[in-house]
């Protein structure tokens, strides 16, 4: 009877630890997305109900701020140009990666390693110490504020984690299925399509939703290599910054648009987050 | 001596032929090429240019400097402050992403009802685009009249205070660890999910308590991952630029200017191109000596793998 009754006290003691975890994992996740939830309640109130003190949680909701965010009308240039970068710049780097990832994982020759590591090693060069000649070459080649040139730029920077990715997914794949496919005579345009894309689809879609992800929320090209004919969303909410305490539920309709689909792809691609973004040394 | 290298070629090209393979070189080439154009030719251009007297409002003076503007630099006040403001950066920001994600990794790698939900809300801080974050915290969070935390500290009987202004660098340091906290955590949680069970089962058995189980088995266990974040942050921390831009732009006075941000003053608001490229120059050999031990790292790993 006693022993029963201690076992029980030790698994309620437990049990009320648990349920303490629980809670205070809950207070530091609402704390930690408060602000972004912030952001999004404000998107939904008028400028003047954004200006009370002390602010407000409860409020009539409108949809006004993201009309008149919209109405602006740059506002869809800018997003198309967000669109248009983070895209194609994804898919050029998928054109060039798939291939050389493919050469490094199925034919390594002495040579992949270093060639592997010093494509790593490019994305350690900070953009700023390569700023300054692509801004002068890009004056010359009238590539500033150009969108062709804005997407070169985001290709090179996501290239080297792209090819990483990519090559760590071709590396998955047995040998053996490779093999067999050779065997069969197939090309390898054919092994390509028929036996490693296929299998390689999952992690293909993940490393280019971090691609996009990387490229969409990019601020330091755009602001530096576009005005307004190329520039993206991070470029458009950042003029928000003269407008002091003018405009917060309009800046916050527009933050909520440019962050919300990002959101969803961060979400969905997070496990993948940490292979990309370490290289494979955490696993 | 060239027909040895070419008969050495051949035999090289005959023996990547005889093995039935696509051509390598043609699958590789236009990635390395891409690389080379973008990053290694302008780098070596930066460097050139750090050598050389360019500034665009004079185009009549230009010639060959040597290491001129590097001692310039070295006897200027404000290459130093913004040196000082970038290492301050990359320390605190260091500290409070891994403690915090730390204990964060630790809370959430236990099992509870929702934690999927729970863990997805703590990490879309990463998400949010930088430009967005300065915005949030410089106008919503961080306003002295209209922000929350003015409401917080009024509702506590405290005098609001304007925190750009009076602590620029603690307000810039706490929006990039709210961004950089829930990476920490993510990879640290990954590191911890690979800590085996049985050992901990192993040492529960052998009677130790939670702290002992964490300083010998977890800490040691997550030496390598914190490693990794360490040095992968400070890489990203160092070129930090659009925190910056978007809510202080680099001041008051010098007080948030780092080297990023400086390297973006002198070339853009001086035109002086040698100089901005002779810092850039101190930002990329700051960053290699980081990334020179995160590449060794990754390297050792490539080589286990290719043994296992």
């Amino acid at each position: 009877m006693t022993a029963t009754f201690s076992r029980d006290r030790s698994t309620r003691r437990r049990l009320r630890r648990k349920w303490l975890l629980t809670l205070l994992a809950y207070v530091v996740a609402l704390i930690f997305f408060f602000p972004i939830l912030w952001m999004l309640l404000t998107a939904f109130k008028t400028e003047t109900a954004a200006f009370t003190v002390p602010p407000r949680f409860f409020f009539h909701p409108t949809l006004a701020s993201f009309g008149e965010a919209l109405a602006r009308g740059d506002y869809l240039h800018y997003a198309l140009n967000s669109l248009v970068s983070s895209l194609v710049s994804t898919g050029l780097g998928v054109l060039l990666a798939v291939p050389a990832a493919y050469a490094m994982a199925f034919y390594p020759t002495r040579g992949t390693d270093g060639t592997l590591l010093w494509m790593i090693s490019t994305k350690f060069i900070p953009a700023v110490g390569v700023l300054i000649p692509i801004f002068l070459i890009y004056k010359d080649l009238s590539l500033l504020d150009n969108i062709w040139g804005l997407i070169l730029v985001y290709t090179a920077m996501n290239l080297p984690i792209m090819v990483w990715m990519i090559y760590s997914y071709f590396k998955e794949i047995p040998a053996e299925m490779h093999e067999a496919a050779q065997v069969d005579g197939a090309n390898t345009a054919q092994v390509m399509a028929r036996v490693v894309l296929p299998v390689a689809i999952p992690g293909l879609a993940s490393t280019c939703l971090l691609a996009i992800i990387l490229a969409w929320n990019e601020a330091f090209w755009s602001i530096n290599l576009t005005n307004t004919a190329a520039a993206t969303l991070p470029v458009f909410i950042a003029s928000f910054k003269t407008a002091e305490g003018l405009f917060w539920a309009k800046m916050s309709a527009a933050s909520a648009l440019a962050v919300a689909p990002i959101l969803v792809f961060g979400w969905m691609a997070q496990r993948q987050l940490v292979r990309g973004l370490t290289f494979g040394a955490v696993k | 001596m060239s027909t040895a290298t070419a008969q050495r070629g051949l035999r090289l090209w005959r023996r990547a032929r005889s093995r039935r393979g696509p051509n390598t070189a043609l699958l590789l080439g236009p990635s390395v090429i891409f690389l080379l154009l973008w990053m290694i030719v302008p780098l070596a251009l930066t460097l050139y240019f750090s050598l050389r007297r360019y500034n665009l409002l004079m185009p009549a003076r230009r010639g060959f400097v040597g290491f001129h503007q590097y001692a310039n630099l070295l006897s200027s006040g404000s290459f130093w402050t913004s040196l000082y403001n970038t290492i301050v950066l990359v320390a605190a920001c260091l500290v409070l992403t891994v403690v915090v994600g730390l204990a964060l990794a630790l809370l959430f790698d236990n099992e509870f009802f929702g934690r999927g939900v729970a863990r997805t809300l703590v990490i879309s801080p990463f998400f949010v685009m930088p430009v967005v974050t300065a915005l949030i915290w410089k106008n919503m969070l961080m306003h002295p009249v209209y922000g929350l935390f003015a409401a917080l500290y009024k509702a506590l009987g405290l005098k609001p205070v304007d925190w750009l202004a009076a602590y620029p660098m603690p307000s810039i340091i706490a929006m990039i660890s709210w961004e950089w906290v829930p990476f920490a955590l993510l990879v640290l949680l990954t590191g911890l999910q690979s800590l085996p069970n049985e050992e901990m089962e192993a040492a529960s058995l052998d009677g130790a308590n939670g702290w002992q189980k964490f300083r010998f088995i977890t800490v040691p266990h997550l030496g390598q991952t914190i490693y990794v974040v360490i040095m992968l942050e400070s890489i990203f921390f160092l070129t930090k630029f659009a925190e910056i831009y978007a809510t202080t732009s680099g001041g008051p006075g010098m007080a948030t200017t780092n080297l990023p941000y400086l390297i973006f003053l002198e070339s853009f608001f001086q035109y002086d191109i040698g100089t901005a490229s002779a810092i850039a120059i101190f930002a990329v050999i700051l960053a290699n000596i980081v990334a020179i031990f995160l590449v060794r790292f990754v390297a050792r790993n490539l080589a286990e793998g290719a043994q296992a």
